[in-house]
């Protein structure tokens, strides 16, 4: 249901997106079946949108610098292969497999997919690529890091140490002390990693050429549901005795109130889910659009319009892109914050959850 | 890989990779940072309360010291005015001592005047009686006739010679 809604909405964007570059090319059609080709291929908006927002197979560094990546594959006749995606271009079947909109299928002998057969897809796609450069650059930050700690015992910080220790101690004294109280110590590593997972890969996906890692659903889902698992396994009693009975609730209102607690349970990581996976997306979505326009113009009027254009959208370009910078940080934080006030929300030891709305009285505060 | 339908992929990688990266960064990155952080903290907690400490140690000390240094003049100044006093009253001493030694010998001078006066008077009247007698004897032999005479004569001379 969700997943149709966001599609068609996706499909008028891209529609309104490419609506230049299709009216264009049917102004083309009359000079023949080639012109026409190239035309739509270079313009189609959407689908270049689409193709810098989602999972690929090789890493795109520039138009035509791909670095291949490997295809993992699981089928129950065959077990584990492994080849690479430089195999897969362009519609290509190998092994029988042929990659269709980023779908692997098994093919036969005359290229009909075989439905049937079901090919479980464990390849190191750029995404999977960008998430262990992500994870390699974390740990050799946070190694040099700590080594920092080791070696400048008892003095002032340094270097990489002296730029990220203020961000460590943001985390730690404006997150997870506040939200957490005293037992902030427990969940501040899950905390960091958070931060900084989110951190350095909306920076990364920034990057010309880097992939949109945590503007994919599968990413900020695994994420949301490891949040959804630490709150709810820390959940106290009164975390759990505030589900089924919600304090200051009159009893009418209960039949209604505990199915809205209890969907808030799943909302609140799903919320985490598609906020991050939605704001970093859009900023993609934006920049790209920006930077489409100056083809359209290009299409629509020649190449002096599209560099009259260009000197319009490269300064709103490069304001969005501060403003990315900014979301970035700003994303990290969110999730990290909201993460550690979920925890605080179910680990918290008073009864008086209700935000003072309750019926305790004055003499209760 | 549609935008919305998590490719099971990517949610194996980023379960593994998440996971690994977590258990790696919190044993070697985050375990060593917080510590560091809080060892740092708590050395300069504990630094700035000596220094309070010190702080408090230094005017404790302070106070003292001007407490000794006011005992020290006051005492300074009682033996100033014990060691005045103590002079002043030998001088005294002294001088009533002086005055009593001259007060002696004044009286001794005197007495001995007064003696020497009466040698000399005791003297003097044996040297007028010698005299006297002498002149009695003159008289009398020059003037043995006339008996009222030498009579007269006689008193007169024993009622000067008293005059001493």
């Amino acid at each position: 249901m969700m997943r149709r809604l966001f599609n068609r909405f996706f499909v008028v964007t891209s529609l309104f997106l490419s609506s230049f570059g299709l009216a264009t090319a049917q102004e083309h059609t009359l000079d023949g079946q080639e012109t026409h080709q190239e035309q739509k291929e270079k313009f189609n908006v959407g689908e270049m949108i689409m193709h810098h927002i989602r999972d690929d197979r090789g890493w795109e560094f520039a138009h035509g610098v791909t670095l291949p990546l490997p295809v993992i594959l699981y089928t129950a006749d065959r077990g584990l292969e492994v080849f690479s995606s430089s195999h897969l271009n362009h519609g290509e079947v190998y092994n029988n497999y042929k990659s269709e909109h980023g779908h692997l299928y098994r093919v036969n002998e005359a290229g009909e997919p075989l439905k049937d057969v079901k090919v479980y897809d464990f390849s190191i796609t750029k995404n999977v690529a960008s998430l262990m450069l992500s994870a390699i650059l974390l740990i050799l930050i946070f190694r040099s890091v700590a080594s920092g700690y080791a070696k400048n015992k008892g003095k002032a910080p340094k270097g990489l140490q002296s730029f990220l220790e203020p961000i460590v101690m943001f985390v730690r004294d404006e997150i997870a002390k506040p939200n957490l109280g005293p037992q902030y110590e427990k969940y501040l590593p899950y905390l960091l990693t958070l931060f900084f997972f989110i951190l350095i890969n909306n920076l990364l996906g920034l990057l010309p050429g880097g992939a949109n890692l945590t503007g994919n659903i599968a990413v900020t889902l695994v994420l949301a549901v490891i949040t959804f698992f630490v709150v709810n396994l820390n959940g106290n009693k009164h975390y759990w005795a505030h589900l089924v009975k919600p304090t200051g609730v009159p009893v009418a209102l209960l039949p209604i109130m505990i199915p809205v607690e209890i969907v808030g349970v799943f909302m609140k990581p799903f919320s985490l889910m598609v906020r991050l996976f939605a704001n970093i997306t859009a900023g993609h979505i934006i920049i790209l659009s920006l930077i489409s326009l100056i083809f359209i113009a290009n299409n629509l009027g020649g190449s002096a319009t599209g560099w009259g254009i260009s000197l319009i959208v490269a300064p709103f370009t490069i304001f969005m892109n501060l403003i990315e910078l900014l979301v970035a940080f700003l994303q990290a934080f969110i999730f990290t914050l909201l993460t550690s006030m979920y925890i605080g929300s179910a680990i918290e030891d008073h009864h008086e959850a209700d935000h003072g709305i309750g019926y305790e009285g004055p003499e209760a505060h | 890989m549609d935008l919305l339908t998590p490719d099971i992929g990517l949610l194996f990688w980023q379960i593994i990779i998440f996971g690994a990266l977590f258990f790696i960064l919190s044993k070697f990155a985050w375990k060593p940072i917080t510590q560091s952080l809080k060892e740092r903290e708590t050395n300069i907690q504990s630094a700035l309360d000596l220094a309070e400490k010190t702080r408090q140690e230094m005017a404790l000390l302070k106070a003292d010291n001007e407490k000794l240094l006011a005992e020290a003049r006051s005492e300074r100044e009682s033996i100033l005015r014990g060691a005045k006093e103590a002079a002043d009253r030998l001088v005294a001493d002294a001088q009533q001592k002086a005055q009593v030694e001259a007060n002696r010998i004044l009286e001794q001078a005197r007495e001995s005047m007064q003696n020497e006066r009466q040698a000399l008077v005791t003297s003097m009247k044996k040297e007028v009686v010698t005299l006297s007698l002498d002149i009695a004897e003159k008289v009398l032999r020059r003037e043995l006739a006339d008996q009222s005479a030498q009579e007269k004569l006689v008193q007169d001379l024993v009622a000067n010679s008293r005059l001493n």
